[in-house]
């Protein structure tokens, strides 16, 4: 049997091992952060953090991953207390349609968790691959910006909701 | 400690020959001249062709530094040597070179100084050009802007950090000369064998280099490594399931993708990338060339490959299916299980490339006897060329582990390629993970085919 510790809750994988991640994310703990986009590996939207590495969730299956401790978006922050990621995307309003935006900060929160110090063109680098059709892109390094900002100034990250690490 | 010992043996035996090759071999400084300007537009074009079939960015061009100003680490089993600068900065680049010491450079692997060049920079493959290509080239990068910014000292072991000791290699592996055409063959095979085995200096990462660096003369284009890449060989062992033609070869040359081979990266996709930049002729005339090195295919061989691409969906087929089919696995086997769940979405979608993922049943990567280029492009995927539409894949690093990516790949070896298995594979699966992504992105002239069952348009 496949277990999975999910925002610092262990769970029993009763799915297909073959069934890709943001299905059981989504479809069985309700965890509906991560988005399907493309279902390729192609758009990003479906990002998570796997043991500290940003993963495109539509194309990892779950069997890979026995064992394994996996953050979604809502291990970030909660609607009334988010995190620093959340609250810089708040703050800049860098958001239009939003469905892309999940993605955006799994994958910066992966890259600050690395590297707390990144550059800007580093965070160019990393989000190269997590595509927006909006044309929010100006807004979303603002935040990542901002929340990187405010991460560094506040110290060690606080423990993410749920987050055992 | 074994191979230590040969090399030590190899550079001893180096320091002798190179006392007695300096005094043979010792090249007089030419005079520094002030930067030559004025060349016709027409010359400067012409060379600005050569240095994309030479991919003379592809080295002399690194990240974060002007366009062909060196800086690039080009690694060597001895240590690291940094492209030069050949920008016409006259302190840092070649400003100060005459058209002749640029000639004697390209010809025999001297600077303007008179010191020996290492072999890194392939003149074992220039000495073949002609002396109005030189010229050309000469002419389109003194039109360059020159760009101060200085090269480190190449990161080299006593005796190699001596330059005269080149000499001593020269006499051993050397040997000087334009290319004289074969009257008896085409006009494309001569263009072809004079691009490939000159200026496009193929052999430098096709052909397998012996202890001293040098390429095996006995064994060219029967495949080498470089960057960490498998460069396949091009000889009759090519590894391509389907038999290469020179349309195929062309048209993978040109555009950076071919349908049933795949698409170009690592270090070839620089290359691709050039070639996708001059004359469809060029790419055209090379294949003629490299074709009659593949020699004739067997009955057999022919017959097995038009039974693979059998099994290859049309796209019509996929058409129907939408962007994604489900695949049922068939198999317990574990990297049936991960094959089924991370790789077929893209690879068993039948969506034509160079969108979609190549049928892994046609792949060279699956088919060579080094499995080094799919497991770095499974670790890493394979970015689009910057401000370009070009093949992209996601990286599965943060997805696999070791023993699952051994597991997906000898699954892949066996049961999609029937292959003997790879020696070592858990090793070579350590080993790129290791070495991290270099170079990891795809050839971005692909321009979209002509075909309206591609999601994207170009």
């Amino acid at each position: 049997m496949t277990t999975l510790t999910v925002n610092g809750t262990a769970h029993e994988v009763a799915v297909d091992p073959m069934t890709p991640l943001l299905y059981w994310l989504r479809g069985d703990l309700a965890l509906n952060g991560a988005k399907y986009g493309c279902g390729l590996g192609q758009c990003g939207s479906c990002t998570v953090i796997v043991e500290g590495e940003a993963v495109l969730s539509c194309v990892v299956p779950v069997g890979a991953l026995d064992g394994k401790r996996v953050t979604t978006l809502e291990g970030l922050g909660t609607e009334a207390q988010p995190g620093p990621m959340q609250r810089a995307f708040i703050d800049e309003q860098a958001a239009q349609c939003g469905y892309c935006i999940p993605g955006m900060m799994m994958k910066a929160q992966a890259l600050l968790d690395r590297r707390p110090d990144a550059s800007d063109a580093e965070i160019r680098a990393t989000l190269q691959t997590n595509l927006c059709r909006c044309g929010t892109h100006m807004r979303i390094l603002r935040a990542v910006r901002r929340a990187a900002d405010a991460m560094l100034k506040s110290g060690p990250a606080p423990v993410r909701v749920g987050d055992s690490r | 400690m074994k191979r230590f010992k040969v090399l030590s043996a190899a550079a001893l035996l180096l320091v002798t020959a190179g006392v007695a090759a300096t005094a043979l071999a010792w090249h007089p400084a030419l005079p520094p001249i002030d930067r030559a300007r004025n060349f016709d537009p027409s010359l400067v074009k012409r060379g600005e062709t050569l240095a994309a079939l030479g991919n003379c960015g592809g080295c002399h061009s690194a990240p974060d530094r002007p366009a062909f100003s060196g800086g690039l680490p080009v690694e060597t089993p001895f240590g690291a040597i940094y492209a030069s600068n050949i920008t016409p900065d006259p302190d840092a680049g070649i400003g100060r070179w005459s058209e002749e010491a640029f000639r004697r450079a390209m010809r025999e692997g001297v600077d303007r100084a008179g010191r020996n060049l290492y072999p890194a920079f392939p003149y074992n493959h220039y000495t073949e050009v002609t002396d109005a290509d030189d010229g050309a080239l000469y002419a389109y990068l003194m039109t360059r802007t020159p760009a101060p910014a200085e090269v480190r000292s190449p990161a080299l072991p006593f005796p190699l950090n001596l330059r005269p000791v080149m000499a001593a290699w020269n006499l051993l592996f050397f040997r000087a000369g334009a290319y004289t055409p074969d009257p008896a063959r085409s006009p494309d095979w001569n263009r072809g064998r004079y691009l490939v085995e000159g200026l496009g200096h193929c052999g430098a990462c096709h052909t397998p280099h012996g202890l001293l660096g040098e390429e095996k003369s006995n064994a060219a284009f029967a495949g080498g490594m470089a960057e960490g890449w498998n460069a396949y060989a091009l000889n009759e062992a090519s590894p391509a399931p389907v038999p290469w033609t020179v349309d195929s070869l062309a048209f993978y040359l040109h555009h950076g993708w071919q349908a049933v081979h795949g698409s170009a990266r690592g270090p070839m996709a620089l290359v691709t990338a050039n070639l996708g930049s001059v004359p469809e002729e060029e790419s055209r005339a090379m294949a003629v060339y490299l074709m009659s090195l593949m020699g004739p295919q067997s009955a057999d061989k022919v017959a097995e490959a038009s039974a693979r691409e059998a099994q290859v969906p049309t796209p019509l087929a996929a058409a129907s299916a939408g962007s994604q089919v489900a695949i049922a696995s068939t198999s317990n086997d574990r990297g049936a299980l991960l094959y089924a769940g991370a790789c077929a979405s893209c690879h068993s979608s039948g969506r034509p490339l160079p969108y979609g993922g190549l049928t892994l049943s046609l792949s060279s990567a699956l088919h060579a006897p080094d499995p080094s280029n799919v497991i770095t492009v499974t670790l890493h995927g394979l970015a689009a060329p910057p401000g370009a539409p070009g093949s992209i894949m996601p990286g599965f690093a943060g997805a696999l582990s070791d023993p699952d990516l051994a597991a997906l790949l000898a699954y892949l070896r066996a049961d999609v390629a029937h292959e003997v298995p790879w020696p070592d594979l858990d090793a070579t699966v350590k080993t790129a993970r290791a070495r991290g992504a270099t170079l990891v992105v795809s050839d971005g002239t692909g321009a979209a085919p002509a075909d309206t069952h591609t999601r994207i348009a170009p």
